[in-house]
């Protein structure tokens, strides 16, 4: 029932025979076809702050997020949570560390548009999709493919393209509303419809940014299964709220707290642990 | 539903009648160049007075195609596209002067006392070098401009008040005479083109004819591009310009071409709208010709191609009629029209004929 594109990234034995560290891989340079994610791990932040008019959002955080992880971000509010996305998809750039995609891929030199078209995909707080457009015309649009302007003016679905989207239409259950304007979907439905929009963009790493508010319960859980099912193939990495839901899915939990990690564990562990009870609980 | 019975029932009918409606259109605007080779007395002569006017709103019209496109579809308010036009316009007008002149130079530069040409008028007695201009001088500005501005990501109302300030620019510096484009008279007097006599029955039916061409062309044009990927994708720059970042999409490129495109039709327009009412001036840089362009369109209803045509179309044939009736109120009349049309119709004429009842 779930759809499971074949993953581009090359799992290769952490065997490196001209050396190690990042010189050994040849750091800087392209990624050429496929992404290198030699290490086993598909995001690399080191050391990063942001600040805005000299309040901190990030302070010298540090986060590994392996390839096929599902990886959960909790915190309370203004923790830097949206912050941290905001620098992994180049919308803000670090005062100071490192961000890297794979091994070679140094997302604070790229913009916007070269690190989504390399592989990270991002679902916002708000669901935002293309209003005026169909369900199935979003789906298009989404789809990976080239995305140049000329491209664009010739283009043409071909026949295993529109089969992916009849795919994952039925994955998000919209198969029913697919000539539907998408300004008219239910709250619930939007959410669906750009994590949708997500899996026909075949990233390696997914963002999503809570996506389960304003879900029922039914859709809730069903998210989750979708979630765990696209683990392993895609790496994700999930802020949410919603202890419930994050219990349900996350392997791994990190918590973060005034722009940095305070804890990283299991959530038995990281519930269990004094530091973010007090943080939590204000105590 | 408070909608009159003969919207309703013309809504009802559905796009076999809106065809047929287009077809007649169409038949009738191509029978208006015919009946105008009629002689003076026969009863279906067209005269030229009604020829020209309707030749000046298709080439209206296809200004307000091309405001539609980058508007309606990309979300680009510009109030600049007057410069468009009139570059166009000034360029076919530069070939229209030459041939006036004959060997000598244009009448306005004798009266300043100027012996040779301004380099910038080399090869204009070229009528193809000219037809390159009326598309480079549009196009290359346009280029320029929308490559700094989409770079910066400027936009919304920023983007307008810019485009503004452009056409403005533009006029002040057409204004002067040193600039070599005749100052505030502009161009007139034009004699011939390509050889014809330019007030010809024959002369002024074919640059009708070659308006419509244009604007058929535009549409077709626009169509296309309406219904391709590009234009989703336009829309969804509209709506959701983040999103569409994260998809993968570089937004400036298509913003660039859609801008460029946009205003190449402006100039080509403009350059058919000039032998037909034989002057240039840059009035038409003037901020509100831009300014009454958006109205057109936003009357018509904006993001459907047909509504712009309609738009233009009403508009000019209302202004026609009233400032030769009640000239003093024209300028109130077309307020009260923009005030109407945005409180009581946001999707324009058009929204009123049905194509609002699908979404």
């Amino acid at each position: 029932m779930i759809a499971t594109p074949s993953p581009t990234c090359m799992l290769e034995p952490a065997f490196h025979p001209a050396g190690v560290g990042r010189d050994a891989i040849g750091l800087g340079q392209s990624a050429g076809r496929g992404l290198d994610v030699r290490h086993g791990t598909i995001l690399t932040l080191e050391d990063i702050s942001v600040s805005f008019d000299g309040f901190k959002a990030l302070n010298a955080l540090n986060l590994y997020i392996g390839v096929g992880e599902l990886r959960c971000i909790i915190g309370p509010n203004g923790a830097g949570k949206t912050t941290l996305m905001d620098v992994i998809t180049g919308k803000t750039r670090p005062d100071r560390g490192q961000a890297w995609f794979g091994e070679t891929l140094d997302l604070t030199r790229m913009s916007e548009v070269e690190i989504a078209q390399a592989g990270i995909g991002r679902k916002f707080q708000k669901p935002t999709v293309f209003e005026a457009l169909s369900v199935f015309e979003n789906l298009e649009l989404a789809l990976k493919t080239d995305k140049s302007v000329w491209a664009s003016l010739r283009a043409r679905l071909s026949g295993a393209q529109k089969d992916r989207i009849e795919e994952v239409l039925t994955t998000i259950r919209l198969e029913g509303s697919r000539h539907r304007p998408a300004g008219l979907l239910s709250h619930g439905q939007k959410q669906f419809l750009e994590i949708g929009m997500l899996l026909v963009q075949d990233p390696q790493l997914l963002l999503l940014d809570e996506p389960v508010a304003g879900m029922t319960d039914a859709e809730t859980e069903f998210t989750a299964e979708l979630f765990k099912s696209l683990a392993r193939q895609h790496s994700l990495m999930v802020v949410e709220h919603d202890m419930g839901f994050v219990g349900t899915i996350a392997d791994h939990v990190t918590v973060l707290h005034q722009g940095s990690v305070l804890a990283e564990g299991s959530l038995e562990q990281v519930q269990a642990n004094e530091r973010v009870i007090e943080v939590y609980l204000g105590r | 539903m408070t909608r009159p019975i003969s919207i309703t029932l013309l809504a009802k009918a559905g796009p076999h009648l809106g065809r047929g409606l287009g077809a007649l259109a169409l038949a009738v605007l191509l029978a208006l160049p015919l009946l105008h080779l009629l002689p003076a007395e026969h009863a279906l002569h067209v005269s030229a007075y009604t020829l020209t006017l309707v030749g000046k709103i298709l080439c209206y019209a296809v200004v307000a195609l091309a405001l539609d496109l980058v508007w309606g579809y990309a979300g680009l308010l510009s109030l600049g596209h007057g410069l468009f036009f009139a570059l166009g316009g000034y360029a076919m007008g530069m070939y229209l002067m030459r041939q006036a002149a004959g060997d000598g130079l244009p009448a306005f530069m004798s009266f300043l006392a100027w012996s040779e040409l301004p380099w910038y008028w080399y090869g204009t007695s070229s009528f193809l070098w000219c037809l390159a201009l009326v598309v480079l001088a549009p196009g290359l500005l346009a280029l320029a401009f929308g490559f700094f501005a989409f770079r910066s990501r400027i936009k919304g109302v920023y983007f307008s008040i810019m485009t503004q300030a452009l056409t403005f620019a533009a006029m002040l510096l057409f204004f002067r005479n040193e600039t070599g484009f005749g100052g505030n008279n502009g161009f007139t007097d034009f004699r011939t083109l390509l050889g014809f006599e330019i007030t010809a029955p024959g002369t002024r039916a074919a640059l009708f004819l070659c308006s419509l061409a244009l604007l058929v062309g535009s549409l077709l044009l626009g169509w296309r591009l309406a219904h391709s990927k590009f234009g989703r994708v336009l829309t969804a720059l509209r709506d959701a310009e983040n999103r569409l970042m994260f998809c993968g999409y570089d937004p400036r490129g298509y913003k660039l071409f859609v801008w460029v495109l946009s205003a190449v039709l402006c100039g080509l327009a403009g350059a058919l709208y000039v032998p037909q009412v034989g002057i240039i001036n840059p009035s038409e840089m003037a901020p509100t010709q831009s300014i009454e362009a958006a109205i057109w369109v936003a009357l018509g209803g904006r993001g459907t191609l047909l509504g712009a045509l309609l738009g233009a179309g009403l508009v000019n044939g209302a202004k026609s009629w009233f400032t030769v009736a009640f000239p003093e109120y024209w300028l109130f009349f077309l307020g009260a029209l923009f005030i109407v049309a945005t409180l009581f119709l946001p999707k324009g004429v058009i929204g009123l004929l049905g194509k609002g009842d699908k979404s």
